[in-house]
């Protein structure tokens, strides 16, 4: 007799293990990400409407719950972009005829490209 | 002295029997040289005939022993009982599959899966035997072997939380050995596979949890293999609008 079973899956099944939770966790930071970008371009169209509106605008955001919201996206941000720089080995294989080049260069080039960009920007901001 | 032993908690199912599946606790003898397929022989030979299951080689070629391990898709060929000694240790059949007895699942949606994919070579027109083989460097060996080693075993389809919630998706190894046959530098078939794996029910589909890859027995890394596959996706897309006249 056939009765073929079909077991349901929980809804929590990401509780179940660390690597799912760890996926959920990454996947759940583009909220934080998205709501920072939306809230950029608030900024910038505050900025576009003059100076006064511009400084009651970071007036309100020198709140607490806002520098609350900055370091969560901030962490979010850093959680999101090292999560993905470790995975680009999987993506991207580069092979110097028979030997695969090691993971740990392909995934280092990204925390070197991020540093050199860093540097620029630093040095743009900094300079003045 | 008392030989050690440990207990086994094992998914029963008989539908003639039940509707709902159960659990039945064994004692099993505890040694350190066994696995949980040799406690599950002992269940069989020894105690409880009617105990079902699917095994071969005891070796880790054949793929048949698949079964969740403490809610880990494992090779219970592979699976020691010393890494789980002294507590119990609970054995189902693989997740996401439906159970047709015991520890036995239906494998049908993966063999129709691996079939749609065409996991073989496909030459545009063959050459007859007399013309010799079809040569292959090592380098362009190396492009491909790592694919090459699934031995379709289907811990990653129990591993995959998107099979467990989508079942029209391909899945990490069909997709996986498309792109094993893909990079094979004697393949010309990449045309007639990518309808299959470049649609959403396939590449698209995986959001790289990447849990396949980590039970992977083989270390055949499936989730890089649909990665690598969504960027052979996206430019076959981008060479689809800027150069829609192109042969395929």
């Amino acid at each position: 007799m056939r009765e073929p079973y079909r077991r349901p899956m929980s809804p929590t099944w990401w509780l179940n293990k660390r690597n799912y939770l760890l996926f959920m966790l990454r996947e759940l930071t583009v909220i934080f990400i998205a709501a920072f970008l939306v809230l950029y371009l608030v900024q910038l169209a505050r900025l576009a409407q003059g100076a006064e509106t511009y400084a009651a605008f970071l007036r309100q955001r020198s709140s607490f719950g806002w520098i609350l919201f900055h370091i969560l996206a901030l962490i979010a941000a850093l959680y999101h972009s090292i999560t993905w720089f470790n995975l680009l080995p999987q993506v991207m294989v580069v092979h110097r005829g028979e030997e695969r080049v090691p993971p740990v260069f392909i995934a280092g080039s990204n925390y070197v490209v991020w540093l050199a960009i860093s540097v620029v920007i630093a040095w743009i901001v900094l300079r003045s | 002295m008392a030989e050690p032993s440990m207990t086994l908690e094992i998914f029963r199912y008989r539908p003639e029997v039940e509707q709902e599946p159960t659990f039945q606790s064994y004692t099993v003898p505890y040694r350190e040289d066994w696995v949980v397929l040799d406690a599950l022989n002992y269940l069989k030979d020894q105690v409880d005939g009617t105990l079902s299951y699917r095994w071969s080689c005891r070796m880790g070629v054949c793929g048949s022993c698949g079964m969740m391990v403490n809610g880990t898709p494992k090779l219970t060929c592979a699976a020691f009982l010393k890494d789980y000694y002294p507590a119990p240790v609970r054995v189902e059949p693989l997740a996401n599959f439906p159970v047709e007895r015991d520890l036995v699942i239906n494998m049908d949606d993966f063999m129709h899966k691996l079939r749609e994919v065409k996991p073989w070579i496909i030459r545009e027109q063959e050459k007859p035997v007399s013309a010799g083989e079809y040569l292959q460097t090592p380098t362009e060996l190396a492009s491909y072997k790592q694919f090459s080693m699934c031995i379709n075993c289907m811990l990653c389809y129990a591993a995959c939380p998107v099979y467990g919630m989508t079942q029209d998706f391909l899945g990490p190894a069909a997709i996986a050995l498309a792109h094993r046959y893909n990079l094979d530098s004697r393949d010309q078939g990449q045309a007639l596979r990518k309808d299959v794996v470049f649609s959403h029910e396939a590449i698209w589909e995986c959001t790289f949890v990447g849990e396949c890859s980590v039970v992977c027995p083989k270390d055949v890394d499936p989730a890089g293999a649909i990665q690598q596959e969504k960027v052979a996706g996206a430019i076959d897309l981008v060479k689809s609008v800027l150069i829609p006249w192109g042969s395929r």
